[in-house]
């Protein structure tokens, strides 16, 4: 089974985010490969313990991307491919997934990962737009799966449960952040990454031009998200419960 | 020079601070207070490898080196001691020796597990009459036939009662040699007849690292088993706690730079005299007084492993990493305490546990004084 995995390097989550103008600072700031994609490079890897074949990791970004793939080859991917290229700085989503998708399309491969959303960015829709470009079916939130003979078989998450779907493949995945526990890298892991092929390309190996990566979307302004308010505080002088039943009540849970 | 560790050592080290962060940190409270180790963070230790980091793969390592060790043990030790101390005594005390002086049989058949930290090994050098002084050994093995006969006891030794205990390696006298003892090294298994593990002991901190008392009464092995040349046991434990400081040094270091952590983080929160207690210039300087020290101490045990490394000499060195950064340790958890004020006297927070964690860094794998006396004969000084 050829499994391809998106993977993208984000400015650590854990660290306060750094601005330049409407966009986040990206060079010169701590990397990490987005927590999000460590369960789908987990998926891939199990997938391909149960059924063999390889994992491919597909990113796209500056060249420190590079540190988001080897993290990825260190846990037990097989290679990767990183698009680099300095027209693609503004990208959108949709630019993202041409690129993503001309750099797939280069092999033959029977399914894609990627996750829900980037950490980062929060759009959401890059693997849609991914999947149609590569013009195959997509199930999104997957949080169990199986590949019975060349069918895809999957629980997909809802709000209250799971649908069962199916799916031929060649298929395009989304899987949620806890579907599975990411392995750690160990030592050999991250010594053998050191060895394993990773393919950097531009814009031209990939035989698009400027014209086709000229992002359609502008950010056109940046404001801080309104701080939480501080909690009400109900003291117990024997009508707590009833407050709290009523603040429910008026919040529509109960 | 270069002071940089390699990629590879840099990502490895991110790699043992999620575990840490995910696995270690959310449970070490309650660890310490059921004072035993927890097989199961142990598991997952060696599924990350720990246990097998400076042995070649033939051998079930992975072939990273000793520096790498000592990263690791420094992570794992900015949280929660006790299991940096079960990883340091397993792979520097409990393996390397059968590394470092096994025969080929001996590597071959007791490494891979021990790698693989399925089981683990014990090293038993000190006994109830004197640890510094290591020369003074009581415990006694006659040879009767094709066996060793052992009688004798060992204090203190850390990972010799774990359910995955293998055995324990332990230095006897065998004879005289021109009017001097004989010490040899050799393995002991755990369950053979005649040696009996104490219970364990109650300790001031290192709660949920596994300590105890050992008893040998007639306790027969095989001649085979005997580790290293017969009468090199003295010589070689002596070479095994060399390496041994500069992995504690690493332990040390691990231990303030936690609590220089804290100690930050709380400044940003406690407020006092309607202002963040972090803006008093007397709590910046304590501060800044234990980032330096933690700094230096870092720069030492790295120096010490790197001229390990590339095989120059190194005793000294070791040894002053090892003082300087135990030493350091408990200044910069004394003062984490102060810092907190009666907060850090509270077990939930992680300072109060750091401080009681941190004073056997004085005292194992060699003393304060101890140091110093090598130090000084290093320098050439008289003999008392
Ligand atoms: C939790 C724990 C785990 C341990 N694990 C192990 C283990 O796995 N294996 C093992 O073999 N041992 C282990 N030890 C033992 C440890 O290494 C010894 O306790 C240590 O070496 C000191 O020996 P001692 O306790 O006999 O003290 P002593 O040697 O009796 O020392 C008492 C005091 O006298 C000082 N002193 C001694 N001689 C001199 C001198 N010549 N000049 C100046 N001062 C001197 C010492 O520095 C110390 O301050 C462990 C100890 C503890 C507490």
């Amino acid at each position: 089974m050829n499994i391809v995995v998106c993977v993208k390097h984000i400015p650590d989550p854990n660290l306060p985010p750094e601005m330049d103008g409407t966009r986040l600072k990206r060079e010169g700031v701590q990397g990490v490969l987005d927590p999000g994609d460590e369960f789908g490079v987990e998926a891939g890897l199990q997938l391909k313990e149960q059924h063999g074949g390889e994992v491919t990791l597909v990113s796209m970004g500056p060249p420190a991307a590079r540190e988001a793939i080897t993290r990825g080859l260190s846990m037990g991917a097989d290679k990767g491919i990183l698009v680099s290229d300095d027209a693609l700085q503004n990208a959108d989503a949709l630019v993202t997934a041409r690129v993503l998708a001309a750099a797939i399309k280069r092999a033959e491969f029977d399914l894609v990962i990627a996750g829900v959303e980037s950490t980062d960015g929060y759009t959401g829709t890059m693997p849609a737009t991914l999947a149609e470009f590569l013009d195959v079916p997509m199930i999104t939130f997957v949080k169990e799966l199986e590949n019975a003979e060349g069918n895809l078989k999957v629980d997909r998450q809802t709000a209250d449960g799971y649908h069962v779907v199916e799916a031929p493949l060649p298929a395009l995945i989304t899987v949620t952040a806890g579907v599975n526990e990411p392995r750690y890298a160990s030592f050999k892991g991250i010594m053998a990454a050191k060895k394993k092929p990773v393919d950097e390309l531009s814009l031209a190996d990939l035989g698009l031009s400027g014209d086709d990566v000229a992002s359609k979307q502008t950010v056109k302004e940046l404001s801080p998200a309104e701080e939480r308010k501080a909690g009400e505080v109900v003291e117990d002088d024997g009508t707590a419960a009833e407050k709290i039943a009523d603040f429910l009540a008026e919040a529509k849970v109960i | 020079m270069d002071f940089d560790i390699s990629d590879e050592q840099r990502r490895f080290q991110g790699v043992v601070r999620s575990f840490v962060d995910d696995a270690i940190r959310p449970n070490v409270e309650a660890w310490d207070r059921s004072h035993e180790l927890p097989m199961d963070a142990v598991r997952q230790m060696a599924e990350l490898g720990l246990f097998g980091l400076p042995f070649p793969e033939e051998f079930g390592g992975s072939g990273s080196d000793f520096l790498t060790l000592c990263l690791a043990i420094e992570e794992i030790a900015r949280v929660d001691s006790s299991l940096a101390i079960t990883l340091e005594a397993a792979v520097g005390l409990g393996s390397m020796p059968v590394y470092r002086f096994g025969s080929e049989s001996q590597r071959k058949e007791l490494l891979p597990e021990l790698a693989a930290g399925e089981a683990l090994a014990a090293f038993g050098l000190t006994e109830p009459g004197g640890g510094s002084d290591a020369g003074a050994t009581r415990t006694r093995a006659r040879q009767d036939g094709g066996e060793w006969v052992i009688n004798g006891s060992k204090s203190f030794i850390t990972n010799s009662g774990t359910p995955i205990t293998k055995f324990v390696t332990i230095t006897a006298i065998t004879g005289e040699v021109d009017g001097n003892k004989e010490i040899t090294a050799i393995v002991v298994p755990n369950g053979t007849r005649g040696f009996e593990v104490g219970k364990a002991y109650r300790k001031m901190g290192w709660h949920h690292s596994d300590t105890h008392e050992l008893a040998f009464s007639d306790c027969r092995v095989p001649l085979d088993n005997q580790l290293g040349e017969r009468g090199q046991g003295f010589r070689n434990f002596l070479e095994i706690l060399d390496d041994g400081r500069i992995a504690i040094a690493a332990l040390a270091v691990g231990l303030a730079q936690g609590c220089l952590d804290e100690s930050v983080k709380y400044v940003h929160e406690r407020t006092a005299f309607g202002r963040p207690i972090g803006s008093f210039q007397a709590l910046q300087f304590k501060i800044a007084d234990m980032a330096t020290k933690v700094e230096l101490a870092r720069t030492m045990y790295y120096k010490a492993a790197w001229l390990k490394e590339k095989e120059s000499p190194y005793k000294k060195e070791a040894a002053m990493a090892k003082l300087y950064a135990s030493e350091i340790a408990v200044d910069v958890a004394r003062e984490a305490v102060q810092v907190h004020g009666g907060y850090g006297y509270i077990e939930e927070f992680d300072v109060c546990r750091h401080f009681r964690d941190s004073k056997i860094l004085e005292i194992g794998e060699g003393t304060s004084e101890i140091m110093r006396i090598l130090i000084a004969r290093s320098l050439g000084l008289p003999e008392a």
